[in-house]
């Protein structure tokens, strides 16, 4: 009798009762471990990347303890509930980007903050980062997929607005991963794969279009310096030609923690900030850029296991797109440091030093935590 | 019906996404794939090249400055150049205590703890980790053997040669071709950072301002790999920088240094150019001072000695100086009569020696007391007759004299490329009331009529309007630079031609003009006797301080700084012209006494050849001409 009820489980419940704890406060125990060593490795680099600098330190461990917190209190949150609230968060991002693009122009420079001195200090770009797919997740889930034409329509224009809106700020990088997270939504969705090849395809002739047409001389320029930063070396351009070096030098085990000459000379510029993976890379070697990325493909392969299994339309959306900008953000950051990509502003996730992006980051992988553990086992089985 | 077509939805939207993460899933390895390769790539392939880049200490991105272009005059004699200067710079890298090795460089070269802190600020300005830093300008043999012999005591210190700016001709072309100074803070933020990144100097003045962009070039730059004391191992890539383009200028120095010898002294200022054109021949502001001052930096005292001199060499009296144009201006209120038809070439004013508006006690003076008698157009501009331009300016109105001026560029920025133009002034109703808060009066359009009351110009513009009259009423920009790299310059904002109902009125101007010069009662004549050429010109006088109402200006009462400027315009030759000349002679009193001879001797040196006879390709039109007087 005992032996035959054992046998009806699924696996998963059995899992469950194992890991109640940590499933009753809503919390992913894999996700949490991997979270854990990338906070602890990320100590570790910035201590050596920051010059042993113990108030950086500190400062980056505060950061990460809030960005716990917030994960922590997003994890508890329904997905249902997100779901409802969304479109309000969606209209106040927006409402808020347009207050920023205003202020920005009264006072005749860029700005991406809403300040409001002794209350609040924030970037509406940042909250967009999550706000952005989870808008369009609750979009397509009330949809059939694959998406026809009019709804990928209107997805694209809930994506536009925001984006056009950053990019005026201008901060094209943010700009650039936004556009990325909402379109990975539709990617997740199913969009049909013809449209995706004929938008690619009518990419080129159209920026061959703009290059001869439309731009003038001192925009090309700046397309070729942006696209070929070396051309550039008083500008740019040598920030890529030092993180090379600092790469290549370190050879397959690295100089050893502290040992680094180029970030430590001050020859890398933000060597604590964006460029903190040519550190890692002098320091440690080929092996400790390919332990680093085995833990973020570990943290990406835990994202797509919770995009599988997630039970709702809206959740598999969410964090198929939540996981997908995650890689991104790391591919581009090591591109960019590595000379194989632009330089556009983007940190290395939970490595880089700047404790908006880790609070933004963790609140991310709340709701991934969320989505996997309000699963109803029940229905289910 | 409908519940199970959801059901199978739901389970076919799972196997989308589920596909799709699959999709990704590979994606992502592969990209991962592509990271690993360009690591592999970066540490194993290139692992030797890196090292030794890193190991040696490594790659440094050197500025190369392009060479600022250079300047002309029109027949090639070199005006500005760039000769080569040693500089003492720093590496604060490698200085060590630089604040230490700062002391040791003033105590070896004996410099003052001005200079010290003057170092410290250049050595605080902005720049990327080493970096060398320029700290002391214009070393002399002295000052570099101090510094090599005691090398060892200052790391990170070393003696670099730099092209510098030099300018030949010394103070004549101050006032047009301008200067390059030190780069100060507020430019710095304006400036490309990248394209002056090897730059210390940057125009600040006359052409070398306006064409800035044109002289300095493109930036290049040489990747080297440098040893840990700082010394350039080898070039591993260089880019040469792009000169920056030479100009040549319309001034021409033989012109400009005869008209400085005109003005003998004096001070004042010449604009001479060539009316088909609008190349600037000759523009000069006396007094005058030497450039070269600037180029390094000028002592605190020289400066100051400069900016308080009475005689006020650093002001630019032709673009900056305002006068009232006075007489000088009658020709183009003519042509403003003649064509607005308030008067006609034939039509008489009587003058017996002043203008009275009906209903009002106030007598307008003419400047001859005792008057002219009837007087026509040819008579009036002859004669300066202030009687007939009152009757003109009231009949016309300030609304259309108002209009007309504009139209000569009185009121109007007329140069093409000179920096820091005044505009001058040109009254008008619109003006006053803004200005002033008040209305026009009618008094006030019978003085303007005169060149006198709010009406300011500079000497250029009182060229240019001069070169309408002698062109016809064809605008030509005045501009100092006559090719940029072979290329003239382009006009982006040509002023409109004057067009004018009747042709040959611009002929009937031009003959009054004529019998200013050659006519037996014409008040400039004597400055006409003996030319080989016909000369049409006009006098004026500006008023320095006010004379009240019924009081004779009497000189003796006056002191010198106090009076009148005397102004002369003129072109010749008339029939054909070649050169049109503007003088003004600060505190000269008398426009055809004083100015009149100045404007002779300019068009002499440039119309005359060296015998004295009209230059060979002047002579068909004075074939057929006798001389005048």
């Amino acid at each position: 009798m005992m032996n035959n009820f054992d046998r009806m489980l699924s696996s998963e419940d059995v899992m469950r009762r194992r890991a109640s704890f940590l499933q009753r406060i809503h919390v992913d125990g894999p996700l949490l471990i991997i979270l854990l060593t990338l906070a602890a490795g990320s100590l570790f680099v910035l201590y050596s990347a920051s010059g042993k600098n113990w108030d950086l330190l500190l400062k980056q461990a505060t950061s990460f303890g809030i960005g716990l917190v917030s994960m922590f209190v997003i994890a508890q949150l329904e997905p249902r509930f997100m779901a409802r609230w969304v479109p309000l968060a969606y209209l106040t991002g927006v409402l808020l980007l347009v207050v920023v693009d205003v202020m920005g122009h009264n006072a005749m420079g860029a700005t991406r903050w809403i300040n409001i001195p002794g209350v609040i200090r924030f970037q509406p770009s940042e909250f967009m980062k999550i706000i952005m797919p989870a808008t369009i997740a609750w979009y397509l889930s009330k949809r059939t997929l694959p998406p026809h034409l009019k709804h990928v329509a209107i997805s694209l224009v809930l994506i536009g607005v925001p984006f056009i809106l950053i990019v005026r700020q201008p901060d094209l990088g943010t700009a650039l991963l936004i556009l990325a997270s909402g379109a990975f939504v539709l990617f997740m969705g199913g969009l049909r794969w013809r449209w995706i090849l004929s938008v690619l395809a009518a990419t080129v002739p159209v920026a061959v279009a703009m290059w001869f047409f439309v731009m003038h001389d001192y925009q090309k320029q700046r397309v070729l310096t942006f696209l070929d930063p070396e051309s550039d070396p008083l500008g740019t351009g040598w920030n890529i030609i030092q993180s090379k070096a600092a790469i290549g030098s370190g050879g397959v085990f690295g100089k050893g923690w502290l040992l680094g000459t180029q970030s430590h000379l001050d020859f890398l510029p933000e060597s604590h900030t964006d460029f903190i993976i040519a550190v890692l890379g002098e320091e440690f070697g080929l092996v400790g850029i390919c332990l680093l990325l085995i833990v973020y493909l570990l943290l990406i392969g835990r994202g797509l296991m919770i995009t599988a299994q997630a039970q709702t339309l809206f959740g598999k959306l969410l964090a198929g797109s939540l996981t997908m900008t995650f890689f991104v953000y790391v591919f581009v950051n090591i591109g960019m440091v590595s000379g194989l990509l632009p330089v556009v502003g983007v940190p290395l996730p939970f490595i880089s030093y700047g404790g908006t992006s880790l609070v933004t980051l963790l609140s991310a992988f709340g709701v991934l935590m969320s989505i996997h553990t309000h699963r109803k086992w029940i229905a289910q089985v | 019906m409908s519940q199970p077509i959801r059901l199978k939805d739901h389970e076919k939207d799972a196997r989308l996404v589920r596909n799709r993460v699959v999709v990704g899933a590979v994606a992502v390895m592969l990209l991962i794939c592509v990271l690993i390769a360009r690591l592999y790539y970066l540490q194993i392939i290139q692992y030797d090249y890196h090292s030794t880049l890193s190991e040696n200490n490594r790659v440094h991105v050197q500025p190369i400055p392009p060479t600022r272009g250079l300047i002309f005059d029109r027949n090639g004699v070199v005006i500005a150049d760039n000769r080569p200067s040693f500089s003492l710079s720093m590496t604060r890298e490698r200085a060590g205590d630089w604040q230490q090795v700062l002391d040791s460089i003033v105590e070896i070269l004996e410099l003052t703890p001005d200079d010290r802190a003057l170092f410290e600020k250049r050595m605080r300005q902005g720049r990327r980790p080493f970096e060398p830093v320029p700290i002391l300008f214009e070393l002399n043999e002295e000052q570099i053997a101090r510094v090599a012999v005691n090398q060892f005591r200052l790391p990170g210190v070393e003696v670099v040669a730099q092209l510098v700016r030099h300018y030949p001709q010394g103070a004549h072309f101050a006032h047009s071709v301008g200067y390059v100074g030190r780069i100060n803070e507020k430019e710095l933020k304006t400036l490309d950072p990248v394209n002056y990144s090897g730059t210390h100097h940057i125009g600040k003045t006359g052409i070398e301002r306006f064409y800035e962009a044109t002289l300095h070039g493109q930036v290049g730059y040489e990747e080297v790999e440098t040893n840990a004391r700082g010394r350039v191992l080898r070039v591993l890539k260089r880019t040469d920088p792009k000169p920056g383009k030479d100009i040549v200028l319309s001034l021409d120095i033989r012109l400009q240094e005869a008209a400085e010898a005109a003005l003998a002294g004096r001070r004042g200022a010449v604009v001479a150019l060539d009316p088909r054109t609008g190349e600037v021949l000759a523009m000069v502001s006396q007094p005058s001072f030497d450039p070269n001052l600037f180029v390094t930096g000028i002592s605190f005292k020289a400066y100051a000695e400069l900016r308080d001199s009475i005689d006020r060499p650093l002001f630019n009296r032709i673009l900056r100086g305002l006068y009232p144009p006075g007489s000088t201006i009658k020709p183009a209120v003519a042509i403003a009569g003649l064509d607005s038809g308030a008067v006609t070439p034939s039509s008489r004013v009587f003058d017996p020696g002043y203008y009275q508006l009906p209903n009002y006690d106030h007598k307008y003076r003419n400047w001859n007391r005792s008057g002219d008698g009837w007087v026509d157009l040819d008579t009036a501009i002859m004669r300066s007759n202030d009687t007939y331009f009152y009757d003109l300016a009231h009949k016309m109105g300030i609304d259309r004299l108002s209009s007309y001026m504009n139209k000569f560029g009185i009121g109007q920025r007329v140069s093409l490329d000179m920096f820091e133009e005044s505009a001058g002034l040109m009254p008008s109703r619109e003006w006053k009331r803004a200005t002033r808060r008040q209305a026009w009066f009618p008094g006030e359009t019978l003085i303007l009529g005169i060149g006198q009351g709010y009406m300011q110009a500079t000497p250029l513009q009182l060229a240019q309007a001069t070169a309408l009259i002698a062109n016809k009423g064809v605008w030509n920009r005045p501009h100092l630079a006559k090719t940029i790299e072979g290329e003239p310059p382009v006009d982006e904002n040509p002023m409109p031609d004057i067009v004018l109902r009747d042709k040959a009125d611009w002929a009937r101007v031009t003959h009054g003009m004529e019998q200013v010069m050659h006519g037996a009662r014409g008040t400039a004549r004597k400055a006409a006797i003996g030319a080989q050429y016909r000369i049409a010109g006009k006098s004026g006088t500006a008023q320095v301080v006010a004379i009240k109402q019924g009081e004779k200006y009497d000189r003796n009462k006056l002191q010198e700084r106090h009076r009148d400027h005397a102004l002369f315009v003129a072109f010749a030759p008339a029939e054909d012209p070649k050169i049109v000349v503007s003088v003004m002679v600060e505190n000269g009193e008398s426009g055809s006494g004083v100015a009149a001879p100045v404007v002779r001797q300019i068009m002499d040196a440039w119309l005359l050849d060296e015998n004295g006879r009209l230059k060979p390709e002047l002579a068909p039109v004075t074939a057929t001409q006798e001389s005048p007087l």
